[in-house]
């Protein structure tokens, strides 16, 4: 084995083996946290690993696990998030975690063994195509067949990853590459010639933003999760934007956190659990500027009847996102800082316009009060637990993750951020499991914070294992389970599309939450009493270890106000559900 | 946009584009050879429904490890447009140029052309042959081969002529194309 150990200074010409390879060029890129789960593959990496005391290894339970701890690690930090996963089996569980990390535009570099160059393509025990099944679902993807490309390819990886949209990129390496002994070159000047993302907005397209600015008067910003990838100092020319024009702001699930929720000008999300004033203020606006946001089908709702009266103005850094779904009379191809500090400039220190009918108008929606529900004394209905849960841990250092599903979306709608980068959810790809892990990595991120995964019961149990991970870390994260033992947005849509028929929707026999906790060695709290709630959760946040709160539900409440399949941003449903909201067209739509 | 809302679908889901106007499109992309870069390419097309009527691919620049794909496509004017900005986004794609839109474009394709027969179907099968400036490349007493260049109408209409001559077997390029004038595309 090389046991050499050079000096600081002649990084350029070092000489080392491709485990010691990827090693340094991790400590280069200035990663101090990894997940992964050894296998035959990528044994030379994880030797090369051993008493490394700069990266912080987190060994996880399953590979998926690993993906979504470096999705909520990445989401929390801004930095790029790093798994290690071996060959096969290893990089197919990989699969998920990096589709969502796609689909959401999270930085992730994945390393995955590759059978022995010489045995590719023999069907060798572990192997997989993994740049062929990984293609079409990473941004990008390698496999470094020659060790004097590795260190190179690392720096690439990382470039690409974290810069234009970001998303994730595998790395595929054989394992007598590994072995391999070869050159070392640092991260400087390393760039990849064809990869040029466009950052800075045209002047002219700004000027003439903001000539439609100046001259709208139902204006409204729709900002999405470009805001939080494009860094803090975007969520502060936001605020700045919002404050010199006095424009109301929404923003999709991904973009929570980058306004802040206690802003009078504030809407709340959009989209189909969105608010009713978000939504109607998007449908009867004048001027709907879009930034870092991409007209998902969950937001427009009805295409030909979304926000007909506005001219739209797009701010994206991915040009295959401009007039993809909604045709745009103004695209801005740029990173959404720069464009937000532009607009700021181009506005300069013109007064901000007169708004009041339009923010009388919308005063108007907030008074319907679209999130009200009703309350009950006997049982804990699962927006009052949210709502406990916000109220008791908002003036802590709280990161929320979710599962995917109704807790999910209430977690959403009475879960509030003032701030980016706390918010951490699967809304592309919609990953039921991707809570728990995404806490391991947010924890892991943030060891001294207060990580707590909003679950459903149904979701959690789907990567329920790596609660063995937080234990044997030390990560004292907190799954808060709404649980109402239904699959419950499937549930929903049984009740309003299906006839009420509750086809396997129904967890016939969950565990018992608490005894499951102890078994992992973390700490299981029940409560089914709306009085003990408070108590309780404060029983959690005051715990130093892991702990999974069952917290028992109404059973068959409804998540709303929803906007129905196939219909438009002003017919949401506000109170219940009858059953007749969705026509045939509608129907058939996911 | 006023004068696109009579073509927007209700929902997303039903997004077809089929009332739009398909054109046809030659698409020179100029990408980095390295492994895996076709595939990325062809992965885009199928991935999301685009056709693809002919694919030539081969480097072009030794030095730079430079391939120039030429992909015949058809869609509507928003497919197409979506197709150019998918394919910037792939990471070794360096450029896209639309050839067929500059109206500059001149395009070529090469077939070998199979025809067996004898008698007068054979004299007729070489005389066509000269009119369309095929040439032979391999002859037996009852067949030839015949490479033929040009537009790939031309093309379709020597094969159609072949036919009942005595067509064998056919194979083609595919288009390649280029702009015409002083300036690289």
């Amino acid at each position: 084995m090389d046991t050499q150990t050079q000096p600081e200074a002649d990084t350029e010409t070092r000489t080392m083996t491709g485990a010691e390879i990827v090693i340094t060029a991790l400590k280069e890129q200035g990663v101090d946290v990894m997940f992964g789960y050894p296998g035959g593959a990528v044994l030379p990496i994880y030797d090369a690993l051993f008493g490394e005391p700069s990266i912080k290894h987190v060994l996880v339970r399953h590979e998926q696990g690993a993906g979504h701890a470096a999705e909520g690690y990445a989401r929390s930090t801004g930095k790029a998030g790093v798994a290690l996963v071996t060959s096969g089996p290893g990089a197919t569980n990989m699969v998920t975690p990096i589709a969502d990390a796609m689909m959401d535009s999270i930085p992730m570099v994945v390393f995955t063994g590759q059978v022995p160059s010489h045995l590719i393509g023999t069907d060798a025990f572990q192997e997989c195509d993994t740049v062929g099944i990984t293609r079409c679902c990473a941004k990008h993807n390698y496999l470094v067949m020659d060790v004097n490309d590795l260190a190179r390819t690392v720096h690439e990886a990382f470039l690409i990853a974290t810069t234009g949209r970001p998303g994730p990129v595998v790395i595929d390496i054989p394992k007598d590459v590994q072995f391999a002994t070869g050159r070392y070159i640092g991260k400087e000047g390393v760039h990849k010639r064809t990869y040029k993302p466009v950052t800075q907005p045209q002047p002219k397209a700004i000027r003439e933003a903001v000539a439609l600015m100046k001259k709208a008067r139902r204006p409204v910003f729709y900002t999405g999760g470009g805001v939080i990838n494009s860094g803090p100092e975007a969520s502060t020319a936001l605020r700045k934007l919002q404050a010199a024009t006095g424009f109301p702001v929404t923003s999709t699930l991904m973009g929570l956190g980058a306004f802040p929720a206690s802003h009078p000008d504030w809407l709340g999300m959009l989209g189909m659990h969105g608010s009713y004033e978000a939504n109607n203020t998007m449908h009867d606006c004048d001027l709907l500027i879009c930034i870092g946001a991409r007209f998902d089908d969950r937001v427009t709702g009805r295409l030909d009847a979304f926000s007909p009266g506005s001219k739209k103005i797009h701010v994206d850094i991915d040009p295959s996102s401009i007039n993809k779904v909604v045709r745009v009379d103004l695209p801005i191809i740029a990173d959404c800082a720069n464009t937000l500090n532009a607009m700021l400039d181009e506005w300069g220190t013109t007064a901000a316009p007169d708004l009041s009918d339009w923010k009388t108008q919308i005063e108007g929606w907030k008074a319907r009060k679209c999130f009200d529900y009703a309350k009950s004394d006997t049982e804990i209905k699962p927006q009052y637990a949210v709502e406990r849960l916000y109220e008791l841990t908002k003036d802590r250092d709280t990161y929320i993750s979710t599962e995917v599903g109704q807790h999910q979306m209430w977690a959403a709608q009475h879960y509030h951020f003032e701030e980016p980068n706390r918010w951490m959810t699967s809304g592309g790809l919609g990953t039921m499991g991707y809570g728990l892990p995404a806490a391991v990595g947010i924890q892991a991120a943030h060891p001294n914070a207060l990580v707590i995964d909003i679950a459903g019961e149904a979701s959690v149990q789907m990567v329920m294992q790596e609660l063995s991970t937080a234990v044997q870390h030390r990560l004292p994260i907190k799954i808060f389970i709404l649980n109402n033992e239904w699959m419950g947005m499937v549930r929903q849509w049984q009740e309003l599309l299906h006839g009420e028929r509750y086809s396997h929707s129904y967890s016939e026999s969950l565990p018992d939450f608490v005894k499951l906790a102890e078994a992992y060695g973390g700490m299981g709290i029940y409560c089914d009493d709306p009085k003990e709630l408070d108590a309780k959760i404060l029983e959690m946040i005051a715990y130093d270890g892991p702990v999974v709160f069952d917290c028992r539900v109404t059973k068959a409440e409804n998540c709303l106000p929803m906007i129905p399949s196939g219909a438009a941003h002003n017919e949401m449903i506000l109170s219940e559900i009858t059953g007749d909201e969705i026509d045939e067209a509608g129907r058939k739509l996911v | 946009m006023t004068d696109t809302v009579q073509s927007i679908p209700a929902s997303a889901y039903d997004m077809s584009h089929v009332d739009e106007v398909e054109e046809r499109r030659t698409l020179a992309v100029i990408v980095d050879n390295e492994p895996g870069v076709l595939g990325r390419v062809v992965g885009l097309f199928s991935a999301r429904g685009y056709n693809i009527e002919s694919l030539t691919v081969a480097e072009v620049d030794r030095r730079k490890h430079r391939s120039r794909i030429t992909i015949v496509t058809n869609g509507s004017a928003h497919t197409l447009l979506q197709i150019e900005a998918l394919l910037l986004r792939l990471v070794p794609v360096a450029n896209v140029t639309d050839i067929t839109k500059s109206k500059r474009g001149v395009e070529r394709e090469l077939a070998l052309i199979k025809v067996a027969g004898t008698g007068d179907k054979r004299v007729e099968a070489l005389r066509l042959s000269e009119i369309f400036r095929a040439r032979v490349i391999d002859t037996t007493n009852e067949s030839f081969i015949f490479e033929l260049t040009g537009v790939s109408d031309k093309i379709d209409q020597f094969c159609a002529l072949m036919k009942p001559l005595g067509l064998v077997e056919v194979s083609r390029t595919g288009v390649l194309s280029i702009k015409r004038g002083a300036q690289a595309g």
